[in-house]
């Protein structure tokens, strides 16, 4: 692998990462990220539909009209999470009732969209592809440790499996109940941008 | 970038390829993944009826032929409280209740379900003798969120529950789904539906159910709502306008083992 294509796929994870960076793909964030189970799942459907979608868009990017090239580039998307869908109620049904209405999403998901037009209606389809998988990887990192955050602080488990025992079951651990809430997402990811941009100075905006 | 792509036909043209080729592509995977996802369903409701009648440790992996040994699905009016001939394996209570030929208001509707199918499913469960020793009733109620959908395993005599089994709900986390909590599932068996009078007694009690209260059960604090809905799901489903009729009808023939 050269290392022009090594960097589409290491980049997104914290140096261009698409939520820590871009905050981009904040609205599924929030939702998906009160177990780490429903996060890796719902990780590994973005990172296929992000990856597939930049890939067939950049096979026919020089044959897109560029006067409906989004109603294109939506059409394909909306395909591959439907596809996604369905395959998920076929394999697991338990996780599609949990995941339900966030997985038709996607398509509104905004990294998806993002990286089509910025990136594979430009690029060859391999690299194209690559980045799709990147960017996946990079909304994935965010998302499995907000939920880890969650879940642990919240439900004292990791993975639907109990490391602090909770009160009402008779442990010591009395449970975050404001980390079980959606919006307590937003505290946690905006740690994270914060714990981030500490780390990398470079990424913090000019005034 | 060539300039002629942008012509009008060619435009028209291109958007249809895409379509027509993303249509095949989502009916393939739709038509291909069905007969998968009528078995999960089906394996989802199966599970959760083994469960209120604990059944699910007998099963162990092989929830179809547990299913198949020893629960029998019969339909019944709810009004006249009789059997009534019909297909159980095409009955969907969410498409009765949406048709205003299958379904009706109820004059009290105390679980907020608005339209309430005129026919239901219940299930049979049998020991190895053949003797019916719980009865599966399906019920469906408002949470705080949405219905919640629950099957209440409850014994031959058609008043002590077995199991509270919430099947489908979207509650909060934390709170409302607790409803699944086995903490919480482990409070219901032994508890009396109604009491000697035939009221439905059943109920979540805020704060705690006192030691010795044969109808109450722990509510949650903070889950107020959804603990009010799982209440009014039970008194009205075990109430006149649910299963009350059928359970009248039906009580002195089942404790012998058997239905009419």
């Amino acid at each position: 692998m050269s290392s022009d294509s090594k960097k589409v796929l290491i980049s997104p994870i914290v140096d261009n990462n698409p939520i820590a960076l871009q905050v981009l793909g904040i609205c599924s964030a929030l939702a998906v990220t009160s177990s780490m189970a429903n996060a890796l799942v719902m990780t590994l459907a973005v990172i296929f539909v992000t990856a597939f979608s930049n890939l067939f868009i950049s096979m026919i990017r020089n044959m897109i009209p560029s006067s409906v090239r989004i109603i294109v580039q939506m059409a394909i998307i909306a395909s591959l999470v439907i596809v996604v869908d369905q395959v998920l109620k076929a394999f697991s049904y338990q996780l599609s009732k949990e995941l339900a209405v966030f997985v038709g999403l996607i398509i509104t998901n905004c990294i998806v969209m993002g990286r089509a037009e910025a990136f594979a209606m430009k690029e060859k389809p391999g690299v194209s592809f690559l980045d799709g998988i990147g960017n996946g990887l990079g909304y994935g990192f965010i998302l499995m440790t907000v939920a880890f955050i969650r879940e642990l602080l919240g439900f004292g488990k990791i993975f639907g499996i109990e490391v602090l025992p909770l009160v009402q079951n008779g442990g010591w651990y009395q449970a975050n109940g404001l980390l079980v809430l959606p919006f307590s997402s937003f505290f946690v990811i905006g740690l994270i941008i914060w714990a981030i941009r500490q780390w990398k100075p470079a990424q913090v905006e000019k005034d | 970038m060539s300039s002629n792509k942008e012509t009008f036909g060619k435009t028209v043209g291109f958007v249809l390829v895409v379509c027509i080729v993303c249509a095949t592509l989502v009916s393939f995977s739709a038509i291909q993944l069905k007969p998968l996802q009528v078995a999960n369903k089906l394996l989802d409701q199966q599970t959760k009826i083994l469960e209120a009648s604990n059944l699910l440790d007998v099963a162990g992996n092989d929830i179809v032929a547990t299913y198949n040994k020893y629960v029998e699905a019969k339909m019944i009016d709810l009004d006249s409280g009789e059997f009534i001939d019909g297909n159980t394996d095409l009955f969907d209570e969410r498409r009765n209740s949406r048709d205003a030929a299958k379904s009706s208001k109820p004059e009290n509707d105390l679980a907020g379900i608005n339209r309430r199918s005129n026919t239901a499913v219940i299930y049979f469960v049998r020991d190895e003798a053949g003797t019916v020793n719980t009865v599966v009733f399906p019920v469906v109620g408002s949470g705080l969120w949405d219905l919640m959908y629950a099957y209440i395993g409850v014994e031959a005599d058609l008043n002590t529950v077995k199991n509270v089994i919430y099947s489908d709900h979207k509650e909060t986390p934390g709170l409302g789904a607790e409803v699944l909590n086995p903490n919480w599932k482990a409070l219901w068996p032994g508890k009396k539906i109604y009491n000697s009078a035939g009221e439905v007694k059943a109920r979540l009690v805020k704060g705690g159910a006192k030691a010795g209260d044969i109808h109450g059960v722990d509510g949650l604090s903070g889950a107020t709502l959804t603990s009010n809905g799982v209440t009014n799901t039970l008194q009205f489903w075990f109430g006149k306008e649910g299963y009350a009729t059928f359970i009248a009808k039906n009580r002195a023939s089942l404790e012998k083992g058997e239905p009419k």
